[in-house]
Parts: structure tokens; C-alpha cells; sequence
């Protein structure tokens, strides 16, 4: 070899030793990295966000279950699930309330109803849903809000790692457990939502099963509980499928609709990814692949690796949906781990890719839109935060904080790549001891610029918690014509992020109320709360697809109203309704800036 | 993985170097096809694409020949499964580091470094934010194993290596258990990262390379003790990628070591 040779050789060598560091450095768009307020977060980025639970009532701090005994060197990660919150108007005052579930023995629930003048009172206890956290019922992970008798109120699920529960809301004044629902006595359930998946005008159920159905956490048969492989798993709990008969009656019916799955579900969200018409459903799975059911009128058939979303096994802890293109189509987003130089899965955004109406294909366009790092991710939610025209991205994180000197990283790393003999017995597993597994993790306000790339602006707008977030929910509490950001945190605080945003942005929004009535329920007419109902707003050039969802995100549910943000100098050409039932509805010219009511046709 | 060619002590009625490609083509098949072990196909294709590129091209300039390009092969399929990354170029960049690396890191005309040992550490270290190694793939089940175990066996066997695998997978067991007893963790926990198919990997092809290992089978056995005891302590200090970082601070040690001894074995008939 010459040595000129050589030597231009090694000096392209250390080019590409170097190339990581020219990567970082001009490789990703600017982050917003100055120290909160030392930018006019509202000048630059549209809005600005500010903690305000205490001043408003929210005053909450959940506590996680104690399990069996044999799990104590584990507890922390074991029992690191149950912070949820979802957003429903109990009482029909036009005021979204909240709804945050406890996890500690003991522990209540509670029902944040919204006074309307900035505060909230716990209602749960003189309502009968706060004291719900017992070892005979087990420990709240989640509830979900749906009008399943079209009584115009709409009802609770509340599912547990225990006995999941249907609550009837009798005209906001009190709740009734229904008796008749036919629930499982025990499921480990940690993702519910309400759907229509007949058409029927009734409101059905989906809820996914982590664990085994089998295991009672505070009473293992034995310590063989865990996954049995961290990416591969199927050993977790059942699906179900509660098909609504009436009458407060419901009818498990998950085999005979092809839900048959025993992956880790974590998150799932529905809603018609098909444009045929009926709720399609997504399940972001722990340890695996997700999975995407669709819906042929009623039955589900899997096509998650048909469309693509069904390949590289990660650790999915959120499924939520939105146009992110404004092109009328709905992406889903899914969280998964990301710790560098650890463990880079990514978080997935599954874009619809080719053409409208064609075979339904995604592709993940997380890292190439600037949302895939994310850290030990778990709820987020698509949501217009600064009223720019553009779906944001609020995600949280975080998965234990405790000793900030010690991390769980390494004994983590070892087990998960162990046998399944190894990894599925929780006896095998390294003590935690006080350590942190991803903890005091920065969350992420992605805001979109519109032209497919997002700007992580949480340090600048406001959001600087570093609690181990959950679930998020969003929600205009105010009727001021701005979303605002609640957050539930594992063994932390309630976070409420009211929402400032800049004066020049216009909005609008819709309540739409489905056509079913409790002496009205043949088809076709569409379930009171209007879940699966879809709006398409045309504005300045542009369209924007919303969806009313029966839960979405991580253990959450956000406001039924669907808001869009405009931009400034909107004119809003027309919106378009389209109905479960199959009828569609068109506005012409809704004005901006205000709410519109909007019930379905007969 | 191993990226040179294997000497063969045993009669083979084919060209040897062509059996660690064809084992290496049937594990990434069948894993994906399997498991859908992979980030995906396109960034594995494209650390293929890139080391033959970077082997031919580097190849051709600088030695004026067309090399033979079973060692690039192997390297850009152990790229595209050891290293996971969301984003297309390190899969790009580690393949050419690795290539690169072999005619640069050069000691008396041989490569003492590992080129993907290398090229996968160098991205470890460098793009901690953009690369994580093989954690958790093939499904943690026993099939897997078995099938990488009886065609790695059969395959070390025939080019005289396997003692290696075996010394290391010994090695690692008893520090396995040191180390529980040190930490107090179950010795499960201690064992379970061999168990993962990372390891299989490692242990079959990349500490075995030809190249880069020292040439004595008792000196091939005391280096891939001493492997497994660096190991140990970059475990002992929660390094998660402790085997790679062993095996690249004691494979270039050992070769030097040989390299020198060579030297002076060499240099002393010239001073009678």
C-alpha cells in the first residue's frame, strides 16, 4: 500500500469518526434550548403553558400499589402503572369535569367537577366513584367515559388490575355499579375504549389485558408472571370485546370478532383508519409488535403487517391519532423506550402512505418528522396547542425517579435479554433497591411547523415537570377557545397546564351529540356521545380530519369536543360531518371562534 | 462477527470462507421471517450495501485488486443486527468504520482490532444518541439458540475454533456466578445476558475471527478467558455493553503481544 494512500485513507478514517459529532451538530433542527423565560414562549411558539393545579383544586397525588410480597425487590417497575385521567362533562353543565384514578390500597379516585370559574371541587366521593381501590376489587388503572344507554350522560368503565367495573351515571347525581354487565370477575386490564363497532347506535367495549387474567397480583400463585420475553411476549392478558345488547347488558364477544390476542396491551385507540365506515382498532402492545384490527362490519381481522405497523417488535405504551399532514388522514402515534446508547427503539408515527382509498399502508415517520426520541415514553396526544392550523404533540415520560445517583439501566439491560425461562420469573429479577430506571426524564411539546417537521419546545412553553408522567389529556376547560394539558404522574402530583395562547389565532370547535335515544336505538342513528363521529374542516386552502374518541393515549380520554386550530386570518370554507350512522352533514361556513353544537340529523 | 477468513485445518470440499456467510444469510432470514428481528430490511441492506462498497472501493485503490468480499459481507450483516438505531446512517457509517478501520489499524501488515467489534464499539462510544446495541431480538426463545448453536458448533468445529467458544462460555458462567455473589443478585440474573441471542453472535463468530485472534490454540484460550474477565468487570462497573468493550480492549492487547513476540523471535537469528 502507498503511503499517500494510506494516509488519505486515515484521514477519511477519522472523517468518519467524526461524523457523529457533525450529525448531532447539524444533522436535527434547532431545539429550543434557551432557559425558559428568556424567550417570549407566547411570541415565538404561539403559546405559552402554565402549572396551575393547586390554584385551580387540583389538588391529587397518586399512590401506587403495594403487591404480593414476593415482587418488594421488583415493586417500583412492577407497580408502575394506574396515574389516569379522562375528561367527561358528568353532569351535562357544558363544563369538562376530570376524572383521575388512584392505585394505593385505600386510595380514592377522584371526579374533578369543573365550578366554571377556573377551579374544580372533588365530587367523587359524594358521587360514589372515589372509594374504588380495595385488594378484593384491586387497583384503578383507568377509566373511560361512554353514553352506552344513550341517556344523554354519559357512563363510566373503570378497569382495574382487579375487577373492571361499568358505573352508571344516573343524570350526574350519583353512579350505579351495573349489575347486569357481565364483566370478568378479575382481568389485568390497562386499556379500554368505548366504540360502536356494530354501528348499532350502541356503545360496545374494548379492554386489553396486560397480565394474565390468571394472576392476582396481590396473591401470586407463583413469581412465573412476568413477560416472557421482552419483545416477543404473548403471555400477557386476554382481550374482550363487551358487545352492548341493552339494557345495561353486555355480551363478551372478543373470539367471535377475531380479538383473539394475548400480547401485553397497553394503549389502544379507535377509530375508522379505512374511511369504510366502522371504528378500526389499534393496540400498542408491551414486549411486542403492536396490532391494528380491522373492522368488516363488526368482526376484526389483524393486517398489522399487511399495512406495516405489525414488524419491529418495541415496547408500545400509547396509541393515539391525528392528521398530522392535514391531509385528511388519520396517523397514529405510538410511544415506545428510548435511552441513549442503552435501548433506541423510537417512538413510531405511522403515516397512511399511498394513495387515498388504496390498500391502507403506513410508514413510520417518526425520526424523519423530528418525534421518534422521546425517552421511556408513555401517554401523549395529537392536540392544536398554539391554534396554528397544525396538530402538536404533547408527549410524557419517565418510567421510575427515585435515587438520582443510582440507575436500574444495567440490571434492566441484562434480564431483558435473557431466556424466557430467565426473564418471565420475577424471582430472577435484580433488586431495585432505590434505584431509577429512566427517571426525572424532560417531557415533549413537539409543535409542528406545518411542513412535516417538529420543534420540541417543553422547556421553553412551560412544561418542565420532570414527574413520571402517564397519561395526558387535553381539553378546552375554559370554554376559552384553547386547549389546555392534563397530566396524570405515577406516584406524583396532578398537573393542569392552562394554555395562553396568542390573540391572533383563530379556532373553532364542535359538541356533536349523537341521534340515539334510550327509545330510540335502531339504526340508524349514532351513539349519543357521538364516538366515531368524524369532522373534516376546510379552511384557507387546507383540511383537517378529527375523530370523537372513547379514549385514546395512555389510560386517558380526552374532551369529546373536537377543536381546530386556524391560524391566524382564517376563513373556514366549510366542515363536514360524517356520522356512524352514514349520514354526513355539511356546514357551510361555520364561523371561527366559537363552539358549535351540533346534533345528528334524523 | 468474523470478517476474515477462516483458516481450515480440516479438509473441506468447498471454499471455507463461504461457510460463515451462508450461516450468517440463514440466521438474518430466518430471524426475520421468524421474528421480524430487524429494524428493518432497508437498514440492514444498507450496511450490507455499504461495507462491499467501502471493501471494493478500498480494496481496488489502495491494493489494486478486487478483494474478496465474504469478510465485508459478514461484517454489513452483523451491522445490520447488532446495531439499533431509528435513524438510516449509522447503520451507513458503522459498516464503513468497520471496513475502514481494517486498513487503517494496521500492525505489521495485519489488523489487530475486530472490524465490527470496532466499527460497533467506535458508534457506542461516539453516538451514544443515535445507536443502542442488539438488546433483545429472536424472540428470547429456546429455537433460535439451539439452531445458531448446532451450525455455529458444526462450523467452529470444522475450522478448528470451537475450544475458543467453549473456554469463553465457561469463562463466562463461572464469572457469572463470582459476580453474584458479589452483588447478591440471583445468578439467573448474572447468566440470562448468554442466554440472549447477542451472545450467540459474539461467541460463535466475533471472538473466533481468524484475523484478529492470536495464532497458538492455548494462547487462543487464554485470550478468550481473559475476554470474559475484562467482562466481568466492565459488568461489575454496569457497562451494558460490556462484551464489546472487553473484547476491544483485549483482541488488539493480544495481538500486539503476538506481534511482538514474532518480531523478536524473527529478529534473533539475524543477531547471532
Amino acid at each position: 500500500m502507498k503511503i499517500s494512500a494510506r494516509a488519505v485513507l486515515a484521514l477519511i478514517f477519522a472523517g468518519l469518526l467524526l461524523t457523529p459529532y457533525l450529525v448531532r451538530r447539524f444533522g436535527r433542527p434547532p431545539g429550543a434550548r434557551a432557559a425558559s423565560g428568556q424567550v417570549d414562549a407566547l411570541a415565538q411558539y404561539g403559546f405559552r403553558l402554565t402549572e396551575s393545579a393547586q390554584a385551580a383544586g387540583l389538588a391529587f397525588v397518586h399512590q401506587a400499589p403495594t403487591l404480593d410480597a414476593r415482587l418488594a425487590h421488583i415493586m417500583p417497575q412492577v407497580a408502575s402503572m394506574g396515574a389516569a385521567v379522562s375528561v367527561v362533562d358528568v353532569d351535562r353543565d357544558g363544563r369538562p369535569d376530570l376524572y383521575v384514578t388512584n392505585s394505593g390500597a385505600g386510595s380514592r379516585n377522584r371526579l374533578f367537577r369543573n365550578r366554571g370559574d377556573g377551579t374544580f371541587e372533588d365530587v367523587a366521593g359524594r358521587l360514589g366513584v372515589a372509594d374504588l381501590n380495595h385488594p378484593e376489587t384491586g387497583a384503578s388503572m383507568g377509566a373511560v367515559w361512554g353514553d352506552y344507554d344513550n341517556d344523554g350522560f354519559d357512563d363510566l368503565f373503570l378497569y382495574r388490575w382487579g375487577r373492571p367495573e361499568i358505573f352508571h351515571n344516573d343524570r350526574g347525581q350519583g353512579f350505579t355499579p351495573v349489575a347486569t354487565a357481565g364483566l370478568p370477575a378479575w382481568a389485568n386490564i390497562n386499556t379500554a375504549v368505548w366504540l360502536d363497532a356494530d354501528r348499532d347506535g350502541l356503545l360496545d367495549l374494548f379492554a386489553g389485558g396486560y397480565y394474565a387474567e390468571s394472576v392476582n397480583l396481590w396473591k401470586l400463585a407463583d413469581t412465573r408472571m412476568m413477560p416472557e420475553s421482552f419483545e416477543y411476549a404473548t403471555n400477557g392478558g386476554r382481550k374482550y370485546l363487551f358487545r352492548n345488547l341493552g339494557g345495561g347488558r353486555f355480551e363478551e364477544v372478543s373470539g367471535p370478532a377475531g380479538l383473539a390476542s394475548r400480547r401485553w396491551a397497553l394503549a389502544a385507540v379507535a377509530a375508522d383508519l379505512r374511511g369504510s365506515g366502522y371504528p378500526d382498532l389499534f393496540v400498542a402492545n408491551d414486549y411486542g409488535v403492536s396490532e391494528l384490527f380491522a373492522n368488516d362490519r363488526g368482526r376484526f381481522r389483524e393486517i398489522g403487517r399487511d399495512t406495516g405497523v405489525g414488524y419491529a417488535p418495541k415496547s408500545g405504551m400509547n396509541a393515539s391519532v391525528g392528521d398530522v399532514l392535514n391531509q385528511g388522514r388519520l396517523a397514529i402515534y405510538v410511544s415506545n423506550i428510548s435511552e441513549e446508547g442503552i435501548l433506541l427503539q423510537g417512538n413510531n408515527l405511522w403515516v397512511p402512505s399511498g394513495p387515498a382509498g388504496g390498500p391502507l399502508r403506513y410508514e413510520n415517520l417518526a425520526r424523519a418528522m423530528g418525534v421518534d426520541l422521546g425517552g421511556w415514553s408513555f401517554g401523549a396526544q395529537f392536540a392544536d396547542l398554539n391554534n396554528d392550523g397544525f396538530l402538536d404533540l404533547y408527549l410524557v415520560n419517565g418510567y421510575v425517579s427515585a435515587s438520582r445517583q443510582e440507575s436500574y439501566w444495567y440490571d434492566f439491560s441484562k434480564i431483558a435479554g435473557g431466556h424466557q425461562a430467565v426473564i418471565g420469573d420475577a424471582r430472577n429479577w435484580p433488586a431495585m433497591g432505590t434505584r431509577s430506571l429512566a427517571g426525572y426524564q424532560q417531557k415533549k411539546v413537539w409543535i409542528s411547523d406545518g411542513a412535516g417537521r417538529f420543534l420540541d419546545v417543553a422547556q421553553m412553553v412551560g412544561a418542565t415537570d420532570r414527574y413520571d408522567g402517564r397519561a395526558v389529556a387535553v381539553a378546552d376547560l375554559s370554554d376559552r377557545g384553547v386547549l389546555d394539558v392534563i397530566v396524570a404522574n405515577q406516584r406524583g402530583p396532578l398537573l393542569l397546564y392552562r394554555n395562553e395562547v396568542a390573540p391572533d389565532r383563530a379556532w373553532v370547535a364542535f359538541d356533536l351529540e349523537g341521534g340515539c335515544r334510550p327509545e330510540r336505538a335502531a339504526a340508524p342513528c349514532t351513539n349519543r356521545s357521538a364516538i366515531g363521529a368524524q369532522v373534516t374542516v376546510f379552511w384557507n386552502g387546507q383540511q383537517q380530519l378529527q375523530e370523537v374518541s372513547g379514549g385514546s393515549g395512555f389510560c386517558a380520554q380526552n374532551q369529546r369536543r373536537l377543536h381546530f386550530g386556524l391560524g391566524a386570518g382564517a376563513t373556514v370554507e366549510k366542515a363536514v360531518v360524517r356520522w356512524p350512522s352514514g349520514k354526513v352533514q355539511e356546514l357551510a361556513r361555520p364561523a371561527p371562534n366559537r363552539v358549535h353544537k351540533l346534533e345528528e340529523p334524523r | 462477527m468474523t470478517t476474515g477468513t477462516m483458516t481450515a485445518p480440516r479438509r473441506m470440499p468447498f471454499d471455507h470462507r463461504y461457510l460463515a456467510p451462508a450461516l450468517i444469510t440463514c440466521v438474518l432470514v430466518a430471524g426475520q421471517l421468524s421474528f421480524g428481528f430487524l429494524e428493518s430490511w432497508s437498514r440492514t441492506f444498507l450496511a450490507i450495501a455499504t461495507a462491499i462498497l467501502v471493501e471494493l472501493l478500498v480494496g481496488r485503490v489502495l491494493y489494486g485488486r478486487w478483494p474478496h468480499l465474504a469478510s465485508a459481507y459478514i461484517s454489513g450483516i452483523s451491522v445490520g443486527i447488532l446495531v439499533r438505531s431509528p435513524a438510516f446512517w449509522p447503520y451507513a457509517l458503522c459498516s464503513a468504520i468497520s471496513i475502514v478501520s481494517k486498513y487503517v489499524l494496521r500492525v505489521e501488515g495485519r489488523h489487530i482490532w475486530n472490524p465490527t467489534n470496532f466499527g460497533v464499539v467506535a458508534m457506542l462510544v461516539l453516538a451514544p444518541d443515535a445507536v443502542a446495541g442488539l438488546s433483545v431480538q429472536w424472540g428470547n426463545t429456546l429455537l433460535p439458540m439451539v439452531i445458531v448453536w448446532i451450525f455455529g458448533t458444526v462450523i467452529l468445529w470444522m475450522v478448528g475454533r470451537i475450544h475458543i467458544t467453549l473456554v469463553y462460555v465457561a469463562s463466562f458462567v463461572l464469572f457469572a456466578a463470582l459476580r453474584a455473589l458479589l452483588t447478591g443478585h440471583p445468578f439467573l440474573s448474572e447468566v440470562a445476558p448468554i442466554t440472549g441471542p447477542m451472545y450467540q453472535l459474539f461467541i460463535f463468530f466475533m471472538i473466533t475471527d481468524p484475523k484478529t485472534t492470536v495464532g497458538p490454540t492455548w494462547a487462543q484460550s487464554i485470550v478468550a478467558f481473559l475476554v470474559a474477565a475484562v467482562e466481568a468487570v466492565f459488568r461489575l462497573l454496569e457497562f451494558v455493553h460490556a462484551p464489546f468493550y472487553a473484547l476491544f480492549l483485549v483482541g488488539p492487547i493480544a495481538n500486539l503481544i503476538e506481534i511482538a513476540l514474532k518480531k523478536r523471535t524473527a529478529a534473533r537469528p539475524a543477531a547471532h
